[in-house]
């Protein structure tokens, strides 16, 4: 839904707090990118800045929040995505967009986020991916991968991982995609559509953490980092093809789930329109 | 019978006083003894243009009503003990960014699981400091099933005007008491809303020392765009660790519930001039301590009742003078824990009087008789 007439050019500045700068993220962290690709995204759906809400959690995501200049929620652990679901069934005329991480949302908000699946609010949860707690120094998260070295994984992980895209489709989401932060302009539009789309849209951000866990690890400078990420993700597109052997990780890239579930809010408030006699409309 | 009369539970009173004072969202989770919130909530909210919503768990109810409040409707939740401390870390958020919201917690039997079905007033101190660091609150305790609605309101517009979290307090019994009630006991008075941002967008800063200490709350789509967090910060909304910053962050929020405790304050005293002893009780023991001090009094012995209605800030000043004045050689304390209010009655006499201690944590309410027995022995 468009607000306004998006103008021509995109400028990430008229997006960011200025007086917030500069931002505390590490050189190299893919945050930043994700960060500039929801810009990119939220100018070109053409979202009124007055009508945007965002609402981050805690860690090193937590924190793009206050970068962004719109109407910004930094909540608690795990949490942004019930603090979202009040404020959307409140504020219905709001756009909401979550900015998660993977502790934050498959970890201590694992919970929110399969309800909110389940719920189809009209909700766009970005969920940047890093495989690790960078703000608390450095610990494993649900998706840091096998063998890999964290503060209290000092012999390496012996965990599975999480399929973050896999779980928000199973339970319910309407739109489900993950994209790598190496390809921002297929990034940006793969949020655009998350943004455009009338329901809970989940977004797995495949970010770098170069300063912890790739120092940790031995992954080289974020280049390094991005380049290894994208060689071990298959866009969705490809599934089928001979590519496959040379693609070991077999996470997909690009929108993985779509479906015109209703969307939450307009049920509830079809439903009240009706016990006060006002029939149908959302 | 007059439309305004109705025999009502408590914890219908909470959810028909809430949305009499513009309440508009509720998000809640099933616990026993307080689900009949929700459950009102749930079949009222719709009719009058509001929402209801039930969420995963606890936490995420007092999520959600945080996340309506900052969108700038009047949003309330209800639980009970184990469903109360899981909310605590939000209700740490909202003392902490200041947003208005209503808590109904109906206290049972614990700790733990303890015996959901069974009165007690174990939470008199986690109402208070259930979430961590210093932080204002303020706890209202009813004592009738008219007062549950009348308070209920109250705490809607004391969240409000001041911008903090308020919880209505109720043990199992006033919860799941019937009695009658007249609605229009409480005088139809304009709604009270919180003080939104108007004025200049440029430069504003959401959490600006006004001379109230009561920062104007910006609404999402009035243009300001402001930043709200649950990190300590400075005026401008944005996270500091400046010494100094963060005290007066800190302290301010504290400060505005001192400038306003006037307003916040409100307790009812009974036969106190003259007492020789004074009952100090909350909620279903203060009615029980209400027909002892009747029966106490037809006995000739001289026994007068002060009940805090506002619980938290306690109501230290008035404990203070009407012992002062009534010249009371002893105060009791019935209570359905192992002691939590007499430790703040200890604190504001500091031994001016001796404060002595009765205690049930059987998950049964106190009776009159054995208060009246405890008062006869203190008395001797």
């Amino acid at each position: 839904m468009k607000d306004t007439t998006a103008p021509a050019a995109f400028d990430v500045n008229d997006w960011i707090r200025q007086e917030q700068m500069p931002h505390f993220l590490c050189p190299g962290c893919g945050h930043g990118i994700a960060l500039r690709a929801l810009a990119w995204a939220l100018h070109e759906q053409g979202i009124d800045k007055d009508r945007l809400a965002v609402v981050s959690g805690i860690g090193c995501s937590g924190r793009l929040s206050a970068y962004i200049d719109a109407n910004t929620f930094h909540t608690t652990h795990g949490r942004p995505l019930t603090f979202a679901t009040g404020l959307k069934l409140a504020r219905p005329d709001l756009h909401v967009v979550v900015i998660t991480g993977d502790g934050d949302c498959l970890a201590i908000g694992g919970n929110h986020l399969i309800h909110a699946a389940r719920r189809n609010l009209d909700i766009t949860c970005l969920m940047l991916n890093n495989e690790i707690y960078g703000m608390t120094g450095g610990q494993v998260s649900p998706t840091t991968s096998g063998g890999r070295y964290t503060s209290t994984t000092p012999m390496g992980n012996t965990e599975p991982t999480f399929d973050a895209c896999a779980l928000a489709a199973a339970a319910g989401a309407g739109f489900v995609g993950r994209e790598v932060t190496m390809q921002v302009l297929g990034l940006r539009d793969l949020i655009g559509q998350a943004i455009a789309h009338k329901g809970f849209s989940f977004v797995e951000v495949l970010s770098d953490c170069t300063e912890i866990y790739g120092r940790k690890n031995d992954l080289g400078a974020s280049p390094e980092m991005m380049l290894a990420k994208k060689s071990e993700m298959r866009p969705f597109a490809y599934r089928n093809t001979v590519d496959v052997p040379f693609r070991p990780n077999h996470l997909r890239t690009g929108v993985i789930a779509r479906s015109d579930r209703p969307e939450y809010g307009a049920a509830y408030r079809a439903m009240a329109a009706g016990l006060r006699g006002e029939g149908g409309g959302a | 019978m007059s439309a305004t009369i109705r025999n009502l539970e408590g914890n219908e009173a909470c959810a028909l006083g809430a949305i009499r004072a513009g309440c508009r969202f509720f998000a809640g989770y099933p616990i026993t003894p307080s689900s009949e919130v929700a459950e009102v909530m749930a079949r009222e909210l719709p009719k009058v243009g509001g929402t209801f919503i039930q969420m995963e768990d606890e936490i995420a109810s007092m999520g959600a009503v945080i996340g309506a409040s900052m969108g700038g409707v009047k949003a309330m939740t209800a639980t009970s003990g184990p469903g109360f401390s899981l909310k605590q870390e939000n209700l740490g958020y909202a003392c902490g960014a200041e947003i208005p919201c209503v808590i109904v917690n109906v206290m049972r039997g614990g700790p733990s699981t303890g015996m959901p079905t069974r009165p007690a007033q174990g939470d008199i101190m986690q109402a208070r400091w259930g979430t961590h660091g210093d932080h204002a609150i303020i706890v209202l305790a009813p004592a009738s099933v008219a007062e549950a609605y009348s308070e209920t309101i109250r705490a809607v517009e004391l969240s409000e005007t001041l911008r903090v979290p308020v919880v209505v307090l109720l043990d199992e019994v006033i919860g799941h008491l019937t009695e009658t009630v007249d609605l229009a006991a409480v005088p139809e008075t304009p709604e009270v809303w919180r003080k939104f941002a108007t004025g200049p967008r440029e430069g504003f800063q959401p959490y600006a020392v006004t001379e109230d200490l009561i920062p104007p709350m910006p609404r999402p789509g009035d243009g300001y765009r402001a930043h709200c967090t649950g990190l300590t910060h400075a005026p401008g909304g944005f996270p500091t660790q400046v010494p100094e910053v963060a005290t007066a962050a800190v302290t301010r929020t504290t400060d505005k519930l001192a400038l306003h405790r006037a307003r916040i304050e409100s307790w009812r005293v009974q036969d106190a001039e003259d007492a020789d002893l004074l009952i100090v009780a909350i909620g279903i023991s203060a009615r029980a301590a209400r027909q002892a001090v009747r029966d106490l009094r037809a006995e000739g012995l001289k026994v007068g009742l002060v009940r805090p209605v506002t619980l938290w800030p306690f109501p230290e000043d008035a404990l203070r003078e009407t012992v002062a004045r009534s010249g009371a050689r002893a105060v009791l304390v019935p209570e359905m824990n192992q002691g939590q209010l007499v430790l703040e009655v200890e604190r504001v006499l500091a031994g001016r009087a001796p404060a002595l201690r009765l205690n049930r944590i059987d998950g049964q309410p106190i009776t009159p008789d054995e208060i009246a027995a405890a008062a006869r022995e203190a008395l001797t």
